[in-house]
């Protein structure tokens, strides 16, 4: 398990545990968690793209995670939040399906691009991700005021000198950053449950942000080391075990916490 | 009948699939498209999306064990509805959470199941085949069923329109009539159900939401009555879907060898139709907001 | 008492999550009255109405509302801070109507005596002109014209508002208290409805139901806005005081924090030209 090939699998998916877990928090607490859907699965007709054109794959899966966040802000300004998500999405998928019907080869890759290929994960890929994984991070961490304020209340931070929108678009591009950081290694669907799953249960743990913010990657990191070992045991999919784990750590919270957190209440 | 062969590929209204993928298709936008109103008006478009993303989950274990695809998609879509509806949270913020945390567990089982579809060999392409539909390899055999639960989605709607209308307005009112919201929802969640299963098997599940959301939100831009909304969701469904068939078939003539996806072009109609309607109502809004500011400035002179 | 209470309330006690919110509560509102129910913030007004609606469950007690036999709820009821979204596809006119029957399963077939009898409550609420629009897009006031609508187009003999008088300006204010005066006139409805502040109502309130965390007081207006009672039901010293023939409720000196506060740092009046 700890092997020389598998060397890599564990120091990438420590650093996207590591900031899936940060920018998860934001998630929950701006009640992103469609976006953080989206703008990941939303990407990975980028990685498509890049494949038909031979270029490199982070260059299609950045470009299509950039303009998620310029279509999903563009969309907002005329329709509820969820709708123009859910727009964008369905814009970003019927270009995916066209792209993969132009190369047949790419079936496997589809598979591994959604679900993730920790197993095999090439040296190579370990300095950008290392890159853009510390630049999410950082970003996430300057704005943390901002951030929790404006989703307190938006009226709220623009009277703070926040500006209407800009928050939101900010925080997009960090959703963005994170998804170009994750998806060629966990994958589209799995960046998902990584953002969601833990820091939405670390949430039951406490009600002071910072605390909830450590608590969310401790989590985090030990849904994807677990979900690692578990899927080396058993030769089933990493993604299995993290949106499974994700969803045992929330269930648990809310048992504990009968109907939500305490403050919910 | 020189346009009409410019329109229509030799063989499209003759060919068997093609049947089959009008009937089936046109009767998952027009269920997406009723269903998806009350969806965009409930503010649930990130659930009707979740459930077709768990409904995959379904479908794929379907293709493991060799059932019916139907019965896959519906009964993860019936159970995810359920469970949504039984925890009854009324916190936004929980909602959106709960959605989520589901969605992370049902496409891991998506992923395993194809996993398991894989190693067993049982079916090849089948990762594509469930996220992405198959317009033209539905089955023939599968129509009355689906147009039959099509059938049982809108008789669903059509059951709880007003108490349904009444508690998108606000739950409290819905309450003081009477009404009992909490069922309410579970019956819309089960209409949904139906109504993501159907576009799933259609359009592929992750591109179902396209049909739920697009139609509605063009709709509900350009309509102020629910019924006129409702009225216009369908046919703008209807349109793409048919319209996406048809173009999907003529383009085998275009790139030789093979067609461009259904799902792209159903998916580009239904975005243009948005585009579109977003822009009239825009234009209507400040026509509205000219004549409030010149109440003479009717063109009088 | 000659007639049916409109709706009567005895020993009403209601817990939410352990915590309890009212406690042997008493009062009776007599056919076709005005009754304001006044109190602070989280004193329960929002819980009390909301169990005669029947949307809380009582511990204890009894709530009876009279029944003219019509059968069905006789109760309308506008709740508080209700925010209806621009994005629903209905007319103010679409609200009104399913004030009716917005409880009915099945499509709605057209009617002319339905449609005849929401126009009337339109006509009735002052909203002929914007009954066309849709709902989302109306002010504030509008909004609440329509909601009062919406809770009296099935005749109730008791109509409960929620703060309907909360975020308005003060034209809009003496305009639906105006309305709800006449409405209630025209059709015998009584009417109980909450507010923070008192004012408003002096001139149109019959009888006044007092919520303090201690007890509820209820009586005629007019026994109640005086200085002693409401004095000691304030906690605080307030005068009573008549201004151009109206009655206003004036605390007659800041509390104490206050003067202290303005003794530091003097307010400055700037004079109007």
């Amino acid at each position: 398990m700890f092997g020389s090939f598998m060397t890599n699998a564990w120091i990438v998916a420590t650093m996207v545990a590591i900031t899936a877990g940060i920018v998860g928090f934001f998630v929950v607490v701006r009640r992103a968690a469609f976006a953080a859907h989206v703008l990941p699965l939303g990407a990975f007709p980028g990685a498509a793209a890049a494949s038909l054109l031979g270029v490199n794959e982070l260059l299609g899966i950045i470009a299509f995670s950039a303009l998620g966040v310029l279509g999903i802000s563009q969309l907002q300004r005329w329709e509820r939040r969820e709708v123009a998500t859910a727009l964008w999405l369905a814009v970003a998928l019927a270009l995916g399906t066209l792209f993969l019907s132009m190369t047949r080869r790419y079936s496997q890759g589809v598979y591994a691009l959604l679900f993730g290929e920790v197993f095999g994960i090439r040296s190579a890929l370990i300095a950008p991700v290392a890159v853009l994984g510390a630049i999410a991070i950082a970003v996430t961490l300057l704005l943390y005021r901002p951030l929790l304020l404006d989703s307190l209340s938006p009226e709220l931070g623009e009277a703070a000198g926040t500006g209407r929108g800009r928050i939101e678009l900010a925080f997009l591009a960090v959703l963005a950053l994170c998804t170009a950081t994750a998806l060629p290694v966990v994958g589209a669907l799995m960046v998902f449950s990584l953002m969601v799953g833990p820091a939405s249960a670390a949430r039951f743990l406490t009600d002071r942000p910072l605390l909830a913010l450590t608590l969310s990657v401790v989590l985090s990191l030990a849904t994807v080391w677990s979900a690692i070992a578990l899927s080396y045991l058993s030769n089933w999919p990493v993604g299995f075990f993290v949106g499974v784990l994700g969803g045992v750590s929330y269930a648990a919270g809310r048992l504990r916490h009968r109907g939500g957190p305490a403050h919910v209440r | 009948m020189g346009v009409l062969g410019l329109i229509f590929a030799p063989g499209f209204l003759s060919n068997g699939p093609v049947h089959t993928a009008l009937l089936v298709g046109g009767g998952a936008a027009v269920v997406g498209a009723v269903v998806g109103v009350f969806t965009v008006m409930r503010g649930q478009s990130f659930a009707g999306h979740a459930l077709a993303d768990v409904s995959s989950a379904g479908g794929s274990a379907s293709f493991l064990l060799g059932l019916n695809p139907l019965v896959g998609f519906l009964g993860m879509a019936a159970l995810a509805a359920g469970v949504m509806e039984w925890a009854d949270v009324r916190d936004a913020r929980e909602r959106d959470l709960l959605t989520g945390v589901m969605l992370g567990a049902g496409l891991g089982l998506t992923a395993l199941f194809l996993y398991f579809a894989s190693v067993t060999g049982s079916a090849s392409g089948a990762a594509i085949t469930v996220l992405f539909g198959s317009m033209f390899t539905i089955p023939a055999s599968i129509v009355p069923a689906a147009l039959a639960l099509a059938g049982v989605a809108l008789a669903v709607i059509a059951a709880i329109y007003r108490p349904l209308l009444l508690s998108a307005v606000s739950e409290d009112l819905a309450q003081a009539q009477g009404t009992r919201v909490r069922l309410i929802g579970l019956a819309h969640g089960w209409a949904l159900a139906l109504a993501v299963s159907l576009s799933a098997m259609t359009v592929g599940a992750i591109l179902s939401t396209a049909l739920l959301i697009g139609p509605a939100a063009a709709g509900l831009r350009l309509a102020d009555r629910p019924g006129r909304s409702l009225a216009l969701a369908v046919l703008i469904g209807l349109l793409a879907t048919w319209g996406g068939i048809l173009l999907a078939y003529d383009s085998y003539d275009w790139t030789p060898g093979h067609g461009w996806p259904v799902s792209f072009f159903i998916v580009v109609l239904v975005f243009i139709a948005y585009l579109l309607a977003a822009l009239l109502a825009r234009v209507r809004a400040r026509g509205v907001s000219l004549r409030a500011v010149h109440p003479s400035g009717c063109g009088q002179d | 008492m000659t007639q049916a209470a409109a709706l009567s309330v005895e020993g009403l006690g209601i817990s939410l999550s352990g915590r309890q919110i009212l406690k042997d509560v008493k009062f009776q509102v007599a056919p076709g009255e005005f009754c304001a129910l006044i109190g602070a913030n989280g004193s329960g007004k929002t819980t009390l109405l909301k169990a005669i609606v029947g949307l809380v469950k009582p511990d204890s007690g009894r709530i009876t509302v009279d029944v003219d036999g019509s059968g069905g709820t006789s109760v309308g009821y506008v709740p508080q801070k209700i925010s209806l979204d621009p994005h629903l596809p209905l007319r103010a006119r679409d609200v009104v109507m399913l004030g009716l029957d917005g409880a009915r399963l099945g499509l709605p077939l057209p009617s002319s005596a339905r449609d005849a009898r929401v126009e009337e409550m339109l006509q009735a609420v002052g909203a002929g002109d914007f009954a066309e629009r849709r709902v989302g897009l109306l002010s504030g006031g509008q909004q609440q014209r329509i909601l009062v609508a919406h809770a009296l187009v099935r005749r109730p003999r008791l109509l409960l508002l929620d703060e309907p008088l909360a975020s308005l300006d003060v034209r809009s204010v003496a305009e639906i208290v105006a309305l709800l005066r006449r409405l209630s006139l025209q059709y015998g409805t009584a009417i109980l409805l909450s507010a923070h502040d008192m004012n408003p109502l002096l001139p149109v309130m019959d009888r006044i139901v007092y919520l303090a965390s201690c007890c509820a007081v209820s009586g005629k207006a007019d026994e109640v806005v005086r200085t002693e009672v409401l004095s000691r039901l304030y906690g605080y010293h307030v005068d009573v005081v008549r201004v151009h023939g109206r009655v206003v409720v004036i605390a007659a000196h800041e509390p104490e924090e206050i003067r202290a506060a303005l003794a530091r740092d003097p307010v400055h009046t700037a004079e109007i030209p």
